[in-house]
């Protein structure tokens, strides 16, 4: 009986966790795997959506999940912004692929400090702690966090109305097919630019919502801590095979549950191990990912 | 020995001259504070140009080298002398490496930055774990007897060698296939270099000698504990000081390592007290120091995508029309 | 010949650098230049945040209020505080002493924050002769550490002693049968979380504790859910948390959704932060934690009230007002020596009563002997019950449910 429990435990937990991975993940999987930027300003972004939640809460008494209603077009003008003015130039000169990534690396690395920079200039350095629906609730036996249920909830919203627009409309066709192949794209009369920005600023704007929907039940939100979610993300995507939506989801899963696993079972000290092992398992046997194809 | 040779060397001989002659100055703390700070950033930054500039791979695993390295001085300094350790910070720094290449080299450029980039903080997690349940010990107080100056020399001493190893790996085997590589790695592979195996030897050098730094380093600091050891922050400061003064030169890093240190000084001094404008702070030394960092990332990308070294020799070039080479 | 050469060389080099830094001009007459370093960002910034930087704001301000400290003829010098950030990083903060003691020439340095940054900051304050009155700072190791350096003072209290009395109010809550036997332990992997942890575990044991969970987790874990879970599962009687800030906020968290039933919760770092009780409210009551107060004693609650309204921030109830204390020690040192004699301020320090907000003090070996270990919320407020020999110390309550 204990054992079913725990089991319970380790799927419902690892599942909130997995679905808080899927937002920022998907985001970075429409910016690398459609738009061509490997974003490493991407944890940066989320947590600019989870300081202005924070806002919102403190000096305005709402709801965080009131602030989704300007986080999102707000990221993704900016995102979009960023994508026209800083990284077209980069596309655009860049001679071959590899080219474009140390290039895109290098320049949201800088994007990714100078927002730090900021954030700390406008929120400061202190505590950043807000108490949202910290209530438990009950499933089979097991407690849980009211906050983190909703915020899985608002993650499975987003993440399914994401792939209905990606496998549904003309848009997320275009975006399918130039993530495949950008050259023969252009050929078929896709607008190649104009679709990659629009991902750039499209899993700009996800990954932001990311960032509010965590800072509903994070302990402690810090200008500089967006590194961290960079690494997790970036192990998710690249588990999950780039360019694939359901890979992200499914390797965002992965990793949550294994993450509860280890911390549950063996000891909270390997959380961060337990990722990696994931990632070099995937380096050696399946380096296209879960999902991916093999590259030519 | 060409000309160009012999004035090089000479100008390396009179430079490590006069730095190692600085402590016995009077009064002279403060720069010599600085120049520690040049001399640790300059090995940090050739080590890692020496890989990261043949082979296009951004490294960000130097704070995980720099921090082994002061763990095996602060666990084993109180059985083994200094020497010893320095060399097994070094060793221990290589096999790390060597780990970290042989599961990454072979693959995609991005993988390898994906890698290196939570290094330092997985290897920090590690090493906590072990001191919370293994060793039982919180932080360990590294007194030993090596006084400041002989942290300096011991510093510039590693400065010399990487200088010295590099100039020997331009000369060698290593060298000719790494050129070739960084061309096109498809007519090496055909020309039957062995081009991930090669990858592998020169990360780790680079890792030998940011472990090595992480060794002499603990030992001015003193208190060792994981947490201010596993630094990210100076993993991006050492790629950024890099590419600033050029990764196709030998001593290009240094050119990015001397202005950024002096700069990011001056920023420390001008912006101590918060930048106000009509009662209003503007900006702190804190965040400028962020933000300035982030705006080198970018200018480099956009502006001088081979450093400073690739604009003076630009500059050289267009000054001396075809003979432009003989000042480079 | 050469060393008139050197000289020159050294005066042009050093020349550059103060021109290029522009501090030519720095330094008015009758002033006393007082420096800080520590953290404003970096991990450990939000402590300092709270803990460290208010303080020094708040004494600067009282002091120059005052017209300046009072020198021996008479006069009055006021302060000229210069401060650098040294970003949680060593590296830098050393950079920034030795660029306070050489470049700024400053008369005294403010002690760094943290146990660790005083350590590495210890060789330079005894190279150039600054009396190092720590606070944020405890450890087992103080008597080794003020045999090797002669000008460093600790003013917070040891390790041992903290545990001790954890141990010690578990115990006896447990022989006047209000608690179990069960005791469920948990730390941050971190340097202070380490060393509390260890010294704990034996202490435990010797008072007949059983010890039913015994797990650490590194600092900056984002969820602390299945650490609270296993505690919950191996139904412990007394809660004990050696953590930092951001874990002790996380935990309770945690204990609020898994409704983790102790008579006895106990969390280090942190508990007596003021945001500690302004996210958790009432549900926080008789949560027991490091450090405490008497905040009966009129001096401490005109502290608070000053801290309050120069610095815009509630002081913390622990570290605080012992931040505070020290820099009171400095200025009566100063003004008892009439001078910024380094040597003299030091001897004096050693040797002198001085008058603060945490009461007399009085150095014994460079160590101020009596100091609060445990406090407890009550009322809204954070007590002081358990110390080594404080005054005012409240009885301990029970911890009824969140």
């Amino acid at each position: 009986m204990d054992v079913l429990i725990t089991g319970i435990y380790i799927l419902i937990t690892g599942s909130l966790l997995g679905a808080t991975y899927s937002l920022i993940a998907m985001g970075l999987a429409l910016q690398y795997g459609v738009a061509r930027i490997m974003n490493l300003a991407n944890g940066e972004m989320f947590i600019a959506g989870a300081l202005v939640a924070f806002w919102v809460v403190t000096s305005h008494q709402l709801s965080p999940y009131v602030s989704l209603v300007f986080v999102v077009p707000g990221a993704f003008g900016i995102n979009w912004l960023i994508y026209r003015y800083l990284l077209r130039p980069l596309v655009r000169r860049a001679k071959h692929r590899g080219q474009l990534e140390v290039d895109s690396i290098l320049a949201t690395f800088g994007m990714g400090f100078i927002l730090v920079g900021v954030l700390r200039e406008v929120f400061g350095g202190e505590l950043f702690s807000y108490s949202y629906l910290l209530e438990p609730i009950k499933i089979l036996n097991n407690n849980f966090a009211l906050n983190r249920v909703i915020g899985c909830l608002v993650s499975a919203l987003v993440c399914g109305l994401l792939y209905l627009g990606f496998y549904k409309t003309r848009a997320g066709m275009a975006m399918r097919a130039v993530a495949v192949d950008p050259a023969a794209a252009g050929l078929v009369a896709i607008d190649v630019p104009k679709i990659s920005a629009l991902s750039f600023a499209l899993g700009g704007a996800v990954t932001a919502a990311g960032g509010v929907v965590i800072s509903t039940f994070l302990t402690d939100m810090d200008p500089s801590g967006g590194v961290v979610f960079t690494l997790k993300a970036l192990i998710v995507v690249i588990m999950g095979g780039v360019g694939d939506v359901r890979g992200a989801i499914v390797a965002s899963f992965i990793l949550g549950l294994t993450e509860t696993l280890v911390a549950t079972l063996v000891d909270p000290g390997f959380i961060l191990a337990a990722a990696y092992f994931l990632f070099v398992l995937v380096l050696l046997f399946r380096p296209q990912g879960l999902f991916g194809r093999r590259r030519a | 020995m060409t000309r160009n040779e012999g004035i090089g060397w000479m100008l390396a001989v009179a430079g490590f001259g006069a730095m190692a002659f600085l402590p016995l100055l009077e009064d002279a703390d403060y720069l010599m504070g600085l120049a520690l700070n040049i001399t640790m950033f300059t090995v940090l930054a050739t080590s890692w140009a020496l890989f990261s500039g043949p082979t296009h791979y951004i490294s960000l695993a130097t704070a995980a080298f720099y921090g082994v390295g002061a763990t095996v001085v602060a666990m084993g300094f109180e059985v083994l002398p200094f020497p010893v350790l320095l060399g097994l910070a070094g060793l221990a720094g290589g096999v790390l490496a060597a780990l970290v290449g042989l599961a990454t080299l072979r693959l995609s450029g991005v993988y390898f930055v994906i890698f290196t980039l939570g290094l330092a903080e997985l290897i920090r997690q590690l090493v906590s774990w072990v001191q919370s349940n293994i060793v039982e010990v919180g932080s360990i107080q590294v007194f030993t007897d090596n006084s400041d100056n002989w942290i300096y020399w011991e510093l510039l001493a590693l400065a010399a060698l990487v200088f010295l190893v590099g100039w020997l790996i331009e000369r060698s085997r290593l060298g000719f296939a790494m050129r070739i590589i960084g061309n096109d790695e498809v007519v090496a592979s055909h020309s039957g270099i062995h081009s991930a195996g090669s990858k592998v030897i020169l990360f780790v050098i680079s890792g030998f000698f940011a472990a090595a730094v992480g060794a002499v380093m603990v030992t001015k600091i003193i208190n060792f504990d994981p947490d201010t050891f596993y630094l990210p922050i100076i993993s991006f400061q050492v790629v950024i000081m890099a590419l600033l003064g050029g990764v196709h030169r030998l001593w290009g890093p240094l050119l990015g390592v001397i202005p950024f240190t002096l700069l990011w000084e001056v920023i420390e001094n001008r912006f101590q007290q918060p930048m106000e404008m009509f009662g209003v702070e503007i900006v702190s030394a804190g965040s400028l120091k962020v933000i300035l960092l982030g705006v080198c990332f970018m200018l480099i990308v956009y502006y001088i995508p081979r450093g400073v070294v690739g604009r003076v020799e630009t500059l050289a070039r267009r000054l001396a029309p075809g003979g432009g080479a003989s000042h480079g | 010949m050469l060393s008139r050469m050197t000289g020159f060389i050294k005066m042009s080099l050093a020349g550059a650098i103060v021109f290029a830094l522009g501090l030519g001009s720095a330094g008015a007459a009758e002033t006393i230049k007082i420096g800080a370093v520590a953290p404003k960002t970096g991990p450990l910034a939000v402590g300092a945040s709270i803990t460290h930087w208010p303080n020094i704001k708040l004494w600067v301000s009282q002091v120059n209020g005052r017209g300046g400290l009072r020198m021996k003829d008479g006069s009055r010098r006021k302060i000229q505080l210069i401060t650098y950030d040294d970003q949680t990083n060593p590296t830098e903060h050393i950079k920034a002493t030795i660029r306070l003691a050489t470049l700024d020439k400053v008369d005294f340095i403010v002690a760094p924050y943290g146990t660790g940054f005083n350590v590495a900051a210890a060789p330079h304050f005894a190279k150039y002769g600054y009396p190092q009155i720590t606070s944020t700072s405890i450890t087992d190791k103080i008597p080794q550490l003020t045999k090797r350096f002669p000008g460093l003072f600790f003013t917070l209290g040891n390790t041992t002693a903290f545990v001790g009395s954890v141990v010690e109010i578990l115990a006896k809550l447990r022989d006047q049968g209000k608690i179990g036997n069960r005791v469920a332990i948990v730390n941050v992997a971190a340097d202070f979380g380490i060393e509390l942890k260890k010294a704990s575990i034996p202490i435990f044991k010797k008072a007949g504790f059983n010890i039913v969970y015994n797990k650490s987790y590194p600092l900056g874990t984002q969820d602390l859910s299945p650490v609270m879970r296993g505690v919950k599962a191996s139904n412990p009687d007394a809660f004990v948390a050696w953590s930092y800030p951001p874990d002790t906020i996380g935990l309770t968290v945690q204990a609020k959704i898994q409704g983790l039933d102790v008579k006895a919760y106990y969390s280090a770092v942190a508990t007596a932060f003021p945001v500690y009780r302004n996210k958790f409210g009432k549900s926080i009551e008789g949560v027991l934690g490091a450090g405490g107060l008497n905040l009966d004693s009129p001096a401490l609650q005109t502290y608070m009230a000053d801290h309050k309204r120069v610095t815009g921030k509630e002081a913390d109830f622990w570290a605080s007002p012992v931040v505070y204390a020290t820099l009171q020690v400095l200025e009566q040192a100063i003004e008892a020596v009439g001078s910024t004699d380094r040597k003299a301020v030091t001897a004096y320090i050693k040797s002198g009563t001085f008058t603060t907000v945490m009461g007399t003090w009085k150095f014994k070996n460079q160590v101020i002997p009596s100091f609060w270990t445990v406090g407890q919320w009550q009322n809204g407020k954070f007590y002081g019950v358990s110390s080594t020999g404080m005054p005012g110390e409240k009885p301990v309550a029970i911890k009824r449910g969140w």
